[in-house]
């Protein structure tokens, strides 16, 4: 596994600094972490294998700097801190992937900055509503522990999984871990609550870049109707279902994952 | 020593086995399928009746609250009830003590400005401005904010609040979270500048430094017992000291439920079932509702998940009477077993407002009544002149609800 290294980046005018994680070579692909948090895992090691990948911490969420979260207001505000990113990064071109939240904020960002976006990729976005199947923050923001794994995961017994949703040992590690992720929810939900559909419908006909729609065909957290709903509003999109998957395809389908998403940013 | 009589207005006749068959008393728990509107309107009326008849008992004043969504207490609009009872006390001395109306849960919050300001010309000078920073649960799930907003919220609408009542001249607020062009509340408050100001809380450090900044007096509600309270309002009374104020017992206000009886073994006839109905049912609420992610700051955040202050929420739920009342979560028993307590819990916490509930869960009106009859007769003459010697001034009641005589001596 490969060790990312931080780098910070002024943005907003210097308001605040995004953490970002980078690790590997060749052309730059950025992505956006789900509600859950940063998390270096298999399915980032290997995109590194072929691009160099930067994952910023969404900004409250990144180690020690909690406060960071009281310079963003809104979802205006996030998306244009992503835009001031791309530059003070020096990304002129870049593939654009988004889990969930990260989905919700990697569509916004490629309506708004539609010449810098080569390819993007969507797992199980939020950010689009339908009245038959209608989802709020509160369905994961109002789960207990154990709710979490039944509703995120169609095998929570996964070894990925397991790996992923076991606190640290030690109790103070623990429990640190526990705040982090409580309060990562906390700072994502702030620009999202209570229902996520904040007007990307009004603006994601924008977007130009080919896009890959990814779906656990069981996710039980954000209906799988959405699939077709983001491929059918997104100009130029591909559906790929995955059987046997929940929410977290990079932890539960991993090699499916990869495959596809591999082929369609190479393509 | 002031003793105010508090309620909550909780559905008191949920199924035995409600908790078992419901993930919720909060938010999610569906009104159709477990309650019954006949008999809520018989529980705003006893609720008020049992109030007013606190007051006319002697009670030096009445507490209301406000509560969203849940068989727990749904007083949903508080000023409602506190004009009842504003009223039907015209020429008492009793406070009308709001605990009140939460700005943060109304768009714009002058509303509670203005119907503050209307409640204490109603109740000529009676009012007492609870202003609670609300349940996390409350602002997020059943009104539809942002968790991580409500401590912000909350300063702005106090400061905006504050400004309504006391500017004499029409001005534009533009806030982070509220922006109004013509800021002009009709009617003024009957206190000028203001009524008096109470902040109850759950002991978090943000609110306590809040209420000692600005000088207002502290409530300290907590499910957890006065005896598990001694660590926490320590913390509130050294922290009032680092910032200069004086141990002035008005400070501080204790929420207790309290059951009275013959005996201590008829107590627990009376009480039990209410209390463990109060716990199991009513606080039927797993912590991911009480407060959603971001309601708390991360460092307050930190301290609850590090330090455990508190037992885990779903602790009360295995728990019974006799546990609940040895831990002082209730104080039932007899006339001499309840009042040595509560002087107990006076002096050892430093309350100068003691706040009884004395309809808790799924005590009956009848009962209630005689609750609020025994403790009036026996237990608060024993209570009131406690903090006398010491010779404080409570600058945190307003003067209207001091009684005549005690004016006239004054």
């Amino acid at each position: 596994m490969k060790r990312p290294r931080k780098k910070i980046v002024p943005v907003l005018g210097g308001r605040l600094e995004i953490t970002v994680n980078v690790a590997g070579r060749g052309k730059p692909l950025l992505f956006l972490h789900s509600a859950g948090g940063y998390y270096w895992d298999d399915f980032l090691d290997s995109l590194a294998d072929h691009y160099k990948v930067f994952v910023p911490h969404f900004p409250g969420t990144a180690p020690g700097r909690p406060n960071d979260i009281d310079q963003i207001d809104n979802l205006w505000d996030a998306v244009l801190a992503y835009d001031d990113l791309l530059d003070g990064l020096g990304l002129k071109k870049v593939r654009l992937m988004g889990h969930s939240f990260g989905g919700l904020l990697a569509s916004e960002l490629a309506a708004q900055r539609r010449k810098s976006i080569e390819k993007l990729v969507l797992i199980a976005p939020i950010g689009l509503w339908r009245e038959d199947a209608p989802y709020t923050c509160a369905d994961w923001c109002a789960l207990g522990p154990g709710e979490i794994m039944d509703t995120l995961f169609y095998d929570k017994n996964h070894p990925l999984v397991v790996k992923r949703m076991t606190p640290p040992p030690g109790a103070s590690a623990a429990a640190n871990w526990q705040v982090n992720f409580i309060w990562t929810l906390g700072c994502t939900a702030k620009v999202i609550w209570p229902i996520p559909d904040k007007g990307l419908k009004k603006r994601i006909h924008r977007v130009t870049a080919p896009a890959l729609v990814v779906w656990g065909e069981n996710d039980k957290l954000i209906p799988p109707a959405y699939a077709q709903e983001f491929g059918r509003a997104l100009p130029n999109a591909e559906v790929f279902m995955i059987p046997r998957c929940g929410h977290e395809p990079p932890l539960e389908q991993l090699d499916a994952l990869r495959t596809k998403v591999t082929q369609f940013l190479a393509a | 020593m002031k003793i105010a009589c508090f309620h909550l207005m909780p559905y008191r006749d949920l199924a035995p086995d409600f908790e078992k068959k419901y993930k919720s008393a909060w938010f999610s728990l569906p009104f159709d399928e477990v309650a019954d509107a006949g008999r809520v309107s018989s529980y705003y009326n006893w609720t008020l009746d049992e109030l007013i008849y606190a007051a006319q008992s002697g009670f030096d004043g009445v507490c209301t609250n406000e509560h969203h969504q849940n068989a727990y207490g749904f007083m949903v609009n508080p000023n409602m009830m506190g004009s009842v009872l504003a009223r039907a006390t015209r020429g008492k001395s009793t406070a009308i003590i709001q605990m009140g109306e939460t700005a943060v849960f109304l768009n714009p919050p002058i509303r509670v400005a203005e119907e503050y300001a209307m409640l204490d010309c109603i109740a000529e000078g009676r009012l007492v401005a609870g202003f609670p920073v609300g349940l996390g649960g409350d602002f997020s799930y059943s009104y539809g904010m942002a968790p991580i907003e409500q401590r912000g919220r909350y300063y702005e609408a106090h400061d905006l609040i504050k400004r309504a009542w006391t500017s004499s001249e029409v001005f534009a607020w533009n806030g982070q979270y509220y922006q109004l062009p013509m800021v002009n509340i009709w009617p003024k408050p009957a206190q000028r500048p203001h009524p008096p100001i109470w902040v109850p809380g759950n002991a978090s450090p943000s609110t306590w430094d809040f209420v000692i900044k600005h000088d207002y007096s502290y409530c300290y509600l907590t499910y957890f017992g006065a005896k598990g309270a001694g660590h926490m309002v320590n913390g509130y009374w050294n922290r009032a000291e680092e910032l200069g104020r004086d141990r002035n017992p008005y400070r501080m206000g204790f929420l207790v439920p309290v059951g009275v009886a013959e005996t201590d073994a008829q107590a627990e006839a009376d009480y039990a079932h209410a209390a463990e109905y109060l716990y199991h049912k009513g606080l039927h609420l797993p912590e991911q509702l009480l407060a959603p992610p971001g309601h708390m700051t991360y460092s307050s955040l930190s301290h609850l998940i590090t330090k455990r202050p508190f037992p885990p929420f779903e602790d009360l739920q295995r728990l019974k009477y006799r546990e609940f009342n040895d831990r002082d979560y209730v104080v039932c028993g007899s006339i001499k077993n309840v009042t040595e307590r509560l002087i107990d819990i006076v002096k050892t916490l430093r309350v100068g407002h003691l706040m009884i509930l004395p309809q808790f869960g799924s005590l009956s009106h009848e009962k209630t009544i005689e609750n609020i009859d025994r403790i009036a007769k026996n237990v608060l003459p024993h209570l009131r002149g406690m903090w006398d010697d010491e010779g404080w001034e409570d600058h945190w009641w307003p003067r209207a609800a001091v009684p005549q005589q005690a004016r006239a001596a004054a």
